[in-house]
């Protein structure tokens, strides 16, 4: 008896500790501003209710790589390796998925059927640049830092190299498209608020891999093993745990989130690929990560007030022209552009609660 | 006698002359030459697979590089900012901090010499001597640059918060505010100007060319001489050695009694100082304008060469020359083989990851690693 409660105690303090009541209210009464900016300026030429339903789709949408990041950051870093190569990763991922994409539908494949197999091959590539990562500061034990900074750099060389190698001679052949919308049952049949149940393939993934890595790092003895390396790696290597075995694993399925979240550009958001398209992602995802505690739904928390803060910039673009007098900054969209950039440098300050890595984040391991 | 049997400094007294300075040279220059050997190699079979000829694209690179004296002066242009930046980086390793924000320091700097350039005459209602104007213009750049440099210092001191996301940020944001105010109140007001960029500097704010008819100017020159005084600065002052102990161990510097939050703010304000010089010589001496995606790139292949240099301000200057030889002479290779210049980008990057994993290199070569290991960076906390 006194063993159950003192479980349902520690898992009602988990749950309020995931919760992390400051910096969650902190971060909807953020949101809540975003959209009241938008929903004022936007008020003389539609309903606010039509508004905010379409600024929450927008805001779930464009969030969708910055939480795949977290998560992959979330994987590689609870596991103890820092992984600053986030943004190259997605980069390649991007490319290398639309690559593979309109080649198949040349070959003859269908346009559905080259786009998943687009995917595929997306997430393939997150996993070999992850590889990269986890054979440079594993195995040979380089600075993780200077490793990430290294893939990031070889992503940027590579796409650019290829892309103008491929596509700037001659014919461009036709994109597949992009990934179909998902009607959510029952959910994208409500009146006006049923849009934003209106999403994407990757963007619903995304939401379902939050939950998913929450229960796998603390429900199950993989989480486990991946915390203990993270957090005391000798430790775990002395109750025999493969300390580099747990960490390529982790790099790796770090590397395939990643890679999902750089299919999102190239074939969820736009049939198209752009030299340095990812636009510092990879990195804004790292600092929701950070924000968030390291923890799944902390990160996806912050990821969304970055989505917030994207979707803001495209409504008012939308509105620009009921943006009253005085206000003429929020018309700038290098200004408001800036917003996500600013909001990464305020959550890494610390000033909302301070937020503690794993111990053995970024050390490697000597056996 | 190896070193892997005794700790180094026995070993060095116990050498021969000879031995020690292959000990030397093994240590400081060999792998990083055989780094770039290695990843020149390995980029010629990425050239032959992509359907190029490599020892026709080699060819034209050397060519394009060092083929002619324009082609030298021209490699020298490139290597210019490369070596400011690369210093830039450099040092900021060397206090245990690594500035990615080379990138957003440099077109700021780039972009208050320009104001200044063009400004500042008309603001007073008279000329100016150059005497006067030209020093103003470039310590108004480098002032730009340790600005943005000494913000995410600050933030890191301060609050713990990285320097790496931080700087990355700054960059973005220093995109975005010269695209504003390119596109604002620094545009050119000439009514037949249709791109975002300054108008022309003064004359009194310009650098001259060092020779007649070439393209190389004296502020290849002030790069060679403020390499030098970085390397005195960090080897022979006080403020130098304390960086460099900040660097080396954060903990024992604090126990020193050195102030390691003013040696943070400091270090990467001379960081964000030197990017921001190396955009005001571009602009000072060779655009006479700021223009919008003047600098791509710059930031990246910075740390590029500052880790190829050992973040040795001597070895920077030679990795610039590499880079800049590089970035050079790939026009000419595009032109004889059609191969595009980004390729270069990838052979730098190859070069990187050499360096980094310099692990590779000694495998592969059979080389022997040194005993003491330099820390380059650490992870969130600190």
């Amino acid at each position: 008896m006194a063993a159950q409660t003192s479980t349902s105690g520690n898992r009602l303090r988990s749950i309020l500790r995931v919760a992390d009541l400051g910096r969650f209210g902190m971060i909807i009464l953020l949101i809540i501003v975003l959209m009241g900016v938008v929903a004022m300026v936007g008020a003389k030429e539609n309903r606010v209710e039509v508004i905010l339903a379409s600024f929450l789709a927008t805001l779930f949408s464009v969030a969708t790589p910055l939480t795949l990041g977290a998560l992959s950051g979330i994987y590689c870093e609870r596991a103890g390796v820092v992984n600053i190569a986030i943004e190259g990763l997605m980069l390649g991922a991007a490319f290398f998925g639309f690559l593979a994409s309109i080649y198949l539908k040349q070959a003859g494949v269908s346009d559905q059927a080259s786009l998943w197999l687009g995917v595929a091959a997306a997430i393939l590539t997150g996993a070999l640049f992850a590889l990269l990562h986890a054979v440079l500061s594993i195995t040979f034990k380089v600075d993780q830092i200077i490793s990430g900074t290294v893939i990031n750099i070889l992503a940027i060389g590579i796409t650019g190299y290829l892309n103008r190698q491929l596509f700037f001679q001659g014919n461009v052949p036709h994109a597949p498209g992009v990934l179909p919308v998902i009607h959510i049952p029952f959910l994208a049949d409500l009146p006006v608020f049923g849009k934003i149940f209106q999403q994407q393939p990757i963007a619903i993934t995304a939401v379902l891999l939050v939950a998913i890595t929450h229960f796998v790092l603390f429900y199950t003895p993989w989480g486990l093993h991946t915390r203990a390396v993270g957090e005391h790696p000798k430790a775990a290597d002395t109750v025999g745990i493969n300390v580099y075995f747990v960490r390529y694993a982790n790099v790796l399925i770090g590397g395939m989130i990643a890679g999902l979240g750089g299919a999102y550009f190239t074939l969820e958001s736009v049939p198209s690929f752009e030299p340095l398209m990812t636009n510092g992602r990879g990195f804004i995802s790292l600092a929701a990560m950070i924000f968030g505690n390291w923890s799944p739904f902390g990160a996806w928390a912050a990821t969304l007030l970055f989505g917030a803060a994207q979707a803001m910039q495209i409504n008012l673009q939308y509105y620009s022209t009921s943006i009253p007098e005085g206000f003429d900054f929020l018309k700038k969209s290098q200004i408001v552009g800036m917003i996500p950039y600013i909001l990464t440098m305020f959550a890494l300050t610390g000033i909302v609660g301070r937020t503690t890595p794993p111990v053995a984040d970024g050390q490697a391991y000597e056996k | 006698m190896t070193q892997s049997e005794k700790p180094s400094l026995e070993s060095r007294s116990g050498s021969t002359l000879i031995q020690q300075v292959w000990q030397a040279a093994t240590r400081t220059v060999l792998v990083p030459v055989l780094a770039v050997f290695t990843s020149l190699i390995i980029n010629a079979i990425i050239i032959k697979i992509s359907g190029g000829d490599p020892i026709l694209a080699y060819l034209g690179l050397w060519e394009g590089a060092f083929g002619s004296p324009k082609a030298i002066s021209e490699t020298l242009v490139w290597s210019t900012p490369y070596i400011y930046a690369g210093l830039a980086v450099a040092l900021a390793f060397k206090g245990g901090l690594f500035n990615i924000g080379a990138e957003g320091q440099l077109s700021l700097g780039a972009l208050v010499s320009a104001w200044i350039g063009f400004a500042l005459p008309k603001l007073l209602g008279t000329p100016l001597p150059w005497i006067v104007h030209l020093p103003l213009a470039l310590l108004g750049g480098i002032l730009a640059g340790a600005i943005w440099g000494a913000i995410p210092g600050w933030l890191k001191a301060r609050t713990g918060g990285h320097e790496v996301i931080n700087t990355i940020m700054m960059n973005y944001i220093a995109v975005l505010l010269t695209s504003f105010l390119l596109n604002g109140v620094l545009k050119d007001p000439n009514p037949f100007n249709v791109t975002a960029r300054t108008p022309a500097i003064a004359e009194s704010a310009r650098i001259a060319p060092l020779i007649d008819g070439f393209r190389v100017h004296w502020g290849t020159i002030l790069a060679l001489v403020v390499a030098f005084a970085v390397w005195w600065f960090l080897w022979k002052t006080t403020l130098g050695f304390e960086i460099r102990t900040v660097g080396a161990n954060p903990d024992a510097a604090k126990y020193a009694g050195i102030n390691v939050s003013r040696i943070i703010v400091l270090t990467m304000s001379l960081a964000g100082g030197l990017a921001g010089m190396a955009g005001a010589i571009e602009v000072t001496a060779l655009n006479y304008r700021q223009e919008l995606g003047f600098s791509t790139g710059y930031g990246f292949d910075a740390i590029a060469i500052a880790l190829l240099g050992r973040s040795h301000p001597f070895g920077v200057v030679l990795a610039a020359i590499l880079f800049g030889a590089m970035r050079n002479g790939a026009t000419r290779m595009q032109f004889l083989t059609q191969i595009p210049v980004d390729i270069i980008s990838v052979v730098q990057a190859l070069i990187l990851l050499l360096v980094a994993a310099e692990e590779i290199v000694r495998f592969i070569y059979r080389i022997k690693a040194p005993k003491e290991t330099v820390v380059l960076t650490r992870g969130w906390g600190g």
